[in-house]
């Protein structure tokens, strides 16, 4: 097609209002970043070239509670190349803070001598070289007031409290619990327990801090420029338009890169001290302990229902652990208010401090915990009541949001669970446990459902048109997002490409940085229908205005742009949700279904199958959506199995802090993954129907594991990870 | 990781002597283990004596050849992957192959030597993180393993100072084939045999091996066995791969008419050095094969040992492991 007949195709359809989102949304596009990714062209933080860089690196405290009595820096100091050892005695003080903003952190920035967890920074040495400085960071001796640590959520001895604050209320109730149990016919109620999972992206945290002046210029991991170069500028006492925030590339975000953790601040406090260039780098085992981790969940669920497995009460009670300093919630019993129809739903949240750092979200945080436990006590109820268990999840089925009453946006999930279970084979289960077995292993299907809500937040973005040197149309687009390897580059490439009416190679994408407009964090799996959606308004609006202009071909829109100033056209325009929101009630479904083999002797676990289908509204590209929820999935399954941060109760240290023995599926554990999208269209979520996508793979997933295992072997295992010491019975660990 | 020395000899006396003359000196090879732990200042040698250039005056090292008994010999820096593919060694002792390649990661497998895969040093938590307490590094200061957490510890061979587990696997092969270790130094070459090659920690847990300071591996021997090809390693862990052992076994069975002649067993996972159990093999060698013989061996060979707070389960699992394992041996053509 030449360009001539496509853009004047496109006017057309500007004119009869059925433009944008019409030839490369969709499409399975590869990435536009991928060749600088896989030729190591792409600069991830820590590689920003900056010239006469020094380094820093963190010493961090060896006791989880108390004072710092002595720190000695003086070997330290005499190293060659040490520039600065930073402790709190010699630090800067700082603005106080008025209390953390949301998604903000309360941070540990040598200010004091008080030591609030183990891990924690407690001095911080500026060298020449990395060797350096690592040297002379041994080399920093502290002796501390130590007050002993609670780090053990299931101390008996624990104080639970709700949590404070604005956003959702802790506490909810529908209908009358009493009355609901009173109509049931069966009733199960169980604990179920999930253990502290960190996030394990390949890149660490990473911070480089310039100033130049008052200007100070940071290069940063982050899910969210414009909150970073904000949190910075306040932390410092500095304004936020003397910080410029850089983000290019992401290696994997996860929820850990969300919040500005300590170091930020630091890199910037020593650079400013040292008055030269300062690169901070976390080592993996500093990825333990100074930055959150997902917090553990303990969770009591209780399900009535009657003989015909229709719901009369549902109560779902979450205790998670947050630290001596702030009130971090893992909302685990959320999507119990909305998932199956119930007349009674009872759901709370309550947090118990511990000596630990602040956890924090990951993942799906709420509801990958949250869908494990409810999704394990629905299995425990079909087990009950002698039903299917993907009938009892069609039994329940909510034509609209328990809790508000609202109808659903869209909600294709009857059709996901068809789709995936007949590509699964499911109707081929045997439900007696141990019935199906092939030589010493027994094999298991299990189910369960995934959900995740749809969030939107309000965006802004800039698109410039400019005719090249050959004379061709070409346009810019930018927005201070993130791309945290999710393809956000890519996508709104194709967004704008079709809502401007140009090809996707006429059309360049820049995000990452804090002078653009701003967008939301790349969290809440939100990005696609925030940024997207300003990315699409700008675009159409800066369409709209060249046919007003008469820029209606090629030859006239080139003639319009040469006669503005500078040869370029521009619009930026924000995109914010409205009313929609109180109107409906907007998530995404799936369904998940998992095949394990149990070796009968050695409780050994493999999942050669995973059959999985989603509801997520409109796709925007087929091959990075495939990758998300592959990944999700995956990481569902680690978090099933295998993920278990340990901490030595004596002391709040972490224990299994390196790749080795922190575990996560490797190869070798995964096996088919069958992941697929259902047909859905969503009118009424936001102006480009998309859902999102992130987050909604990881859920259900350790549910439909959990009870795949039961149907193999009989055994209710109800603790993450579900190690082969569980399936044999014996395990001592709490 | 702290400022060290670096050289790279290129004869073995210079590297001997460069390593005797030194008390904090220490070799490297792969440097799997060793780098790993001063990154993490658990080791904190001066000077590094690198020995891989000794190949290349010294072929023997870097070579795997038949010895006159039918045995083979193993150069100390024969990489654990061509170990492991070799053929001499696939065909005569799969046991050993197996345990090779369940260990590590094909990028580690590529650098890791066998005369380093013989001086790897424990998973255990405690031991890696300095500041906590550990007799195995800082003698004195304490186990935290016994009260802490010890899922992944050892049940046999363990001390009030120490219940370490030995992380490898390809030992535990070595254990049950009666390797025979090499080494030279100072005072000349001596042999060790490798079930004697590691100790219990008893009251001295920082002492792991009989090898003194500035004595160097140069070949492992492993004897000629006439029913090698019917052994096998198996290996129980918490994910498919690149994950040490809860629970391994290394057997070899010498069946004949439905009667065991001559039997091979040694543990991994369990013990707090490569665990070889004579007396299982006793229990096995002159009846029929069955599963409850099987099962009977293995508790001969977990009946000493002792549980922890969170490892209890180890004992039965490692007794199921050497029943699988000999189940799978007893059933080859």
């Amino acid at each position: 097609m030449t360009p001539l007949s496509r853009t004047t195709r496109d006017v057309l359809d500007v004119v009869t209002g059925r433009a944008a989102l019409r030839d490369a949304v969709g499409q399975p596009m590869n990435r536009v970043d991928g060749r600088l990714k896989v030729t190591g062209a792409a600069r991830y933080s820590a590689e920003m070239p900056v010239a006469n860089v020094h380094y820093a690196v963190i010493v961090q405290s060896t006791v989880a509670n108390g004072r710092i009595t002595s720190i000695d820096t003086a070997t330290a100091e005499r190293l060659p190349g040490v520039v600065k050892v930073l402790t709190h005695h010699n630090t800067p003080k700082l603005p106080q803070q008025a209390g953390a903003s949301q998604g903000g952190r309360v941070l540990t920035l040598l200010q004091d001598d008080r030591v609030l967890y183990n891990g924690q920074p407690i001095a911080l040495v500026i060298a020449d070289t990395l060797e350096r400085a690592t040297d002379a960071a041994l080399r920093v001796r502290a002796t501390y007031d130590r007050v002993k640590p609670v780090t053990d959520m299931h101390d008996t001895a624990r104080v639970t409290y709700a949590p404070p604050g604005g956003g959702r209320k802790p506490d909810a109730v529908i209908g009358n619990l009493a009355a609901g149990l009173a109509m049931a016919d069966v009733t199960v109620e169980h604990r179920y327990t999930t253990p502290i999972e960190n996030h394990n992206p390949m890149e660490p945290h990473s911070t480089i801090a310039v100033w130049e002046g008052e200007k100070l210029t940071v290069y940063d991991a982050t899910q969210y420029v414009i909150g970073d170069r904000d949190t910075v500028a306040r932390t410092l006492g500095v304004p936020a338009d003397n910080v410029r925030l850089v983000c290019h590339f992401v290696g994997g975000g996860f929820g850990c890169k969300g919040s500005v953790w300590s170091h930020v601040p630091l890199a910037a406090m020593a650079a400013r001290e040292v008055g030269k260039p300062v690169k901070l780098v976390l080592t993996r085992r500093q990825m333990y302990g100074p930055v959150g981790a997902r917090p553990q969940t303990e969770q009591r669920i209780l399900l009535a229902a009657r003989r015909d497995g229709s719901l009369t009460a549902i109560r779902h009670a979450s205790i998670s652990h947050t630290s001596r300093f702030e009130d971090f919630l893992e909302p685990a019993a959320m999507q119990t208010r909305m998932l199956y129809a119930s007349p009674a739903i009872e759901t709370s949240h309550r947090l118990v401090k511990l000596d630990l750092g602040t956890p924090t979200y990951q993942r799906a945080p709420g509801e990958a915990t949250g869908t494990f436990a409810l999704e394990s006590a629905m299995d425990e109820l079909a087990v009950a009541l002698k039903m299917d268990p993907l009938a009892l999840r069609l039994r329940n089925y909510a034509e609209k949001d328990p809790s508000t009453g609202q109808p659903w946006s869209s909600k294709a999930l009857r059709e996901c669970y068809r789709v995936a279970s007949e590509r699964f084979g499911w109707s081929k289960r045997n439900a007696t446990p141990g019935a199906m077995r092939d030589g010493n292993v027994t094999i298991g299907y299990g189910m369960a459902t995934a959900t995740y809500p749809t969030y939107r937040s309000k965006a802004s973005a800039v698109a410039r048109l400019a005719v090249d040197g050959s004379g061709v149309v070409r346009a810019l687009v930018q927005t201070a997002s993130q791309d945290i390897g999710t393809g956000t580059y890519t996508v709104m490439t194709q967004i704008a490409a079709d809502a401007l009416g140009l090809p996707t190679e006429r059309v360049r994408f820049e995000l990452g940085d804090s002078r653009m407009p701003p967008s939301p964090v790349s969290g809440g799996s939100m990005t696609a229908a925030s940024t997207g959606s300003a990315v699409d308004a700008v675009c159409r609006e800066a369409r709209r205005q060249l046919v007003v202009h008469g820029a209606t071909d090629d030859a006239s829109l080139v003639a319009f742009l040469r006669r503005q100033p500078a040869g370029t056209f521009s619009v930026t325009m924000d995109s914010a949700p409205g009313a929609e929101r109180q109107q409906y009630a907007m998530h995404s479904f799936g369904a998940v279904f998992v095949e394990v083999r149990v070796d009968r002797d050695l409780g050994e676990i493999r999942v050669p199958r995973i059959v999985a289908s989603y509801g997520a509204g409109r796709i925007l590209n087929a091959k990075t959506a495939h990758s998300q929820l592959v990944g999700g999935v995956i990481w569902g399954l680690g978090m099933a199995l295998q993920e278990e941060t340990l901490v030595d109760h004596a002391t709040g240290r972490y224990m299994n802090a390196d790749l080795a023995e922190y575990h996560v599926p490797v190869n070798a554990d995964v096996g088919q993954l069958d992941v697929s999208f259902v047909e859905e269209t969503d009118s009424h979520v936001n102006p480009i129907g998309v859902k999102g996508i992130g987050e909604i793979g990881i859920t259900g997933v350790a549910g439909a594991v959990a009870n795949a295992v039961y149907n193999a072997t009989g055994v209710r295992v109800r603790e993450l990870p579900i190690t082969l010491d569980r399936v044999m019975g014996g395990s001592s660990r709490a | 990781m702290r400022p060290f020395e670096f050289t790279t000899p290129s004869d073995a006396a210079a590297a001997m002597r460069a390593v005797a003359s030194d008390p904090r000196a220490r070799f490297v090879a792969g440097g799997t283990t060793l780098i790993d732990l001063m990154k993490l200042e658990v080791e904190t040698p001066h000077r590094l004596v690198d020995i891989n250039r000794l190949g290349a005056t010294d072929r023997s090292l870097t070579e795997i050849t038949a010895l006159p008994d039918g045995g083979v010999r193993i150069g100390a820096l024969v990489r654990n992957s061509d170990l492991a593919w070799n053929t001499v060694i696939r065909e005569q002792y799969p046991v050993l192959a197996e345990a090779v390649l369940a260990g590590a990661s094909g990028q580690i497998r590529n650098m890791a030597t066998t005369g380093g895969n013989l001086m790897q040093r424990t998973r255990c938590y405690y031991f890696r993180d300095t500041a906590m307490p550990c007799n195995k590094r800082e003698p004195g200061t304490g186990c935290s393993a016994i009260t802490g957490h010890n899922r992944i510890l050892a049940v046999l061979g363990t001390s009030r100072q120490c219940i370490a587990t030995s992380p490898g696997d390809m030992p535990v092969a070595m254990a049950a084939l009666d390797a025979v270790v090499r080494v030279r130094g100072p005072q000349g070459e001596r042999t060790i045999r490798l079930v004697d090659f590691h100790v219990t920690p008893g009251s001295h847990p920082d002492r792991e091996t009989v090898l003194r300071h500035g004595e160097m591996i140069t070949a492992v021997d492993i004897p000629a066995l006439a029913f090698g090809r019917r052994s096998h390693y198996r290996k129980v862990r918490d994910r498919a791969s690149y994950a040490f052992a809860l629970a391994s076994a290394a057997v070899a069975l010498d069946v004949k008419g439905g009667r065991i002649m001559d039997a091979r067993v040694a543990l991994g996972g369990v013990g707090t050095k490569p665990w070889r159990s004579r007396e299982s093999e006793q229990a096995l060698v002159g009846h029929a094969v069955s599963t409850a013989l099987f099962r009977a061996a293995a508790e001969v060979a977990l009946k000493d040992a002792v549980p922890y707070s969170e490892n209890a389960f180890k004992i039965e699992l490692a007794k199921r492991t050497m029943v699988r394992a000999l189940s799978t041996v007893a059933s080859m053509s």
